[in-house]
């Protein structure tokens, strides 16, 4: 879309103004400024964060983000060590309510409810929203239960046996497993026990999942199959994951965050432009390897 | 550095040093004092022990009365005057007390536990923790008194045909006892649980309850087993509380009828020290039947103690 293009729109904006119109002129707004007043796709999106803050004490490690993550497709967050992408992960499910010095102050959206209200339960959040860890973390149960352990505590039904085969086939680990359901988790190789860890956080079909460095703790191989898995899922679900490794995030994502020292949300905008052409010559630093 | 300075700084010896040999000497006799103290008790208990029965008896050279085997292993009278070693009146005792403290200290030691690993903040710890410590540093013979000046006058009021002595109260008393052993075991054995596992468990969306029920028990189950088999090895040991709540007249008492224990009996430890107060003369039957119940005692706690450590090794997870 051209500038004249933009302009047009603008004015129409202006005249009438259409959020669906207004939202397709900021995310398709390519020559403007940081776009991380909106997302860089034209999907709908599913998380939105305003203004998130985030101290842990007194030392603040998230800044005003504000972000709107689009559905069906992988969002990855980078940065140096210490910039916050993980923590601001953990703000989309609330996992940093577990952490006694963390406070949050902000909006964060989810389909439009804001999940920092009063009235959210953090547990019934989670369950729409499955989380891998960076260390494979199974249960120390069998392949089977740990599947079917979301189903259980929430108390779904259907059939087990067919959530287990399909979960662990959209792992890219049923063929693996399948005839060893019965054996530990912890038997696995670490690349496996991550796989294990993606069905289960799909088996109870989440509307996103978030990744917190999935292949960091896992050998070249595991990692490209990791990888391959991630950009499957995201016909499905709306994957949101933090990576420390730049080819890794150019590889899988279809945008990327770029968070720098200081929790800062630098720039946000498609995979594409943040490594062909960011705005920000601190990103190009960051992403040539001048610093970081 | 010449040649020769090289050669006098290499080929030192330190490793041999008069000062390393000193040190490593005195450790190992440290080491090696209590390995020397626990064979020589067992010598002694099963050489003494050995002098009590008919069949073995001439074997260590002695004359004189001895006592069948069998009678002692299968008997159910214990009556020193009429010569009835019968030790399975002494040892239904203390399987009451072992079952009844068991009932007491398991639910309310895992709950504690739990409470403790998986909900307590920072200050109900730094509260309950000393409180828990001093429970298990309060002296035996002040429970026994405990449970007979208060837990069986308290148990009457509900339970009039109560005896004065009898296995309810002491086996309440050895039960609370134990709560801060099988407590604070299940706790560190909780406690080590991976963080990972609780943060995946909540990051499924699973409450508290299913976190700490669902995988941080099983998770610890080996060290929680563990807790509950080395409380009850105390329960069995327990000498003093029992001595004074249980009562001092053996009888055979069914340990799975709750009726038992409205009634007092005489558990092995207290049977010994029963003896011991007697005027028993050395040398003689009643003096050896002492040797006879601690060997059934160790051999009881031992059995518990490899019990313990299977389940250890067989339960344990690698995280």
């Amino acid at each position: 879309m051209s500038q004249q293009n933009t302009n047009e729109s603008n004015a129409r904006a202006d005249s009438s103004p259409d959020p669906t119109d207004d939202e397709m002129l900021i995310q398709t707004d390519v020559s403007g400024s940081v776009s991380s007043s909106g997302g860089p796709s034209r999907r709908e999106t599913v998380v939105s964060a305003e203004n998130i803050n985030v101290w842990y004490g007194d030392d603040q490690a998230l800044q005003d983000i504000t972000m709107d993550i689009p559905e069906k497709s992988v969002t990855a967050m980078v940065g140096p060590s210490g910039c916050g992408k993980s923590t601001f992960l953990r703000c989309i499910n609330r996992m940093n309510d577990l952490i006694d010095s963390a406070r949050v102050e902000g909006d964060l959206y989810l389909r439009g409810k804001n999940v920092y209200d009063d009235d959210v339960d953090p547990v019934a959040l989670r369950r729409r929203v499955g989380m891998v860890f960076q260390k494979p973390n199974p249960f120390p149960k069998s392949i089977y239960e740990n599947v079917t352990y979301g189903l259980k505590i929430q108390d779904k039904g259907g059939d087990y046996d067919e959530i287990v085969e399909e979960s662990l086939k959209r792992a890219a680990l049923w063929d693996e497993v399948k005839d060893q359901l019965d054996e530990s988790g912890l038997d696995l190789s670490g690349g496996q026990q991550q796989r294990l860890c993606i069905a289960r956080a799909i088996a109870p079909d989440p509307e996103v999942l978030l990744m917190d460095e999935p292949a960091s703790a896992l050998d070249p191989v595991a990692t490209s199959q990791i990888e391959d898995l991630i950009e499957e899922l995201a016909q499905d679900y709306t994957v949101v994951i933090v990576t420390h490794n730049m080819q890794q995030a150019a590889r899988i994502s279809d945008q990327t965050a770029v968070f720098l020292t200081g929790g800062e949300l630098v720039e946000f905008d498609d995979t594409q432009k943040i490594f062909e052409n960011p705005e920000s010559q601190r990103v190009e630093d960051y992403i040539t390897g001048k610093f970081g | 550095m010449s040649t020769d300075e090289l050669e006098t700084d290499l080929t030192r010896q330190t490793e041999n040093s008069p000062r390393e040999l000193l040190t490593r000497t005195f450790f190992f006799l440290c080491a090696a004092l209590s390995i020397v103290t626990t064979i020589s008790i067992v010598v002694l208990l099963v050489t003494e022990a050995a002098k009590f029965f008919t069949i073995t008896a001439p074997l260590m050279g002695v004359t004189g009365e001895t006592a069948s085997l069998v009678d002692f292993l299968t008997g159910t009278t214990w009556q020193i005057n009429s010569g009835e070693f019968g030790v399975l009146a002494l040892v239904s005792a203390t399987l009451m007390i072992t079952i009844g403290s068991a009932v007491i200290a398991i639910p309310l030691g895992v709950a504690t536990a739990i409470y403790l690993s998986e909900y307590a903040s920072q200050r109900a710890r730094s509260v309950l923790k000393p409180a828990l410590e001093i429970l298990a540093g309060v002296p035996t013979v002040v429970y026994g008194f405990f449970a007979l000046i208060y837990i069986t006058p308290a148990l009457a009021t509900v339970i009039p045909q109560i005896g004065t002595f009898n296995m309810l109260s002491a086996s309440i008393v050895v039960g609370i006892m134990i709560i801060p052993m099988v407590a604070s075991i299940s706790e560190d054995a909780m406690s080590a649980v991976p963080d990972d596992l609780r943060q995946a468990g909540y990051g499924m969306g699973a409450t508290k309850f299913d976190v700490a029920t669902g995988i941080v028990v099983p998770a610890a189950l080996s060290g929680i087993f563990s807790s509950f088999i080395l409380a009850l090895s105390r329960a069995i040991g327990e000498t003093m509380a029992v001595t004074i709540a249980a009562g001092s007249r053996a009888q055979f008492l069914n340990p799975v009828n709750p009726a038992s224990f409205l009634e007092g009996s005489l558990p092995m430890t207290a049977a010994m020290v029963q003896l011991l107060l007697g005027d028993i003369t050395g040398g003689g039957l009643a003096y050896r039947s002492l040797f006879a119940i601690g060997l059934v005692l160790f051999v009881i706690t031992l059995v518990m103690n490899v019990i313990s450590d299977f389940v250890a090794q067989r339960y344990r997870e690698e995280y």
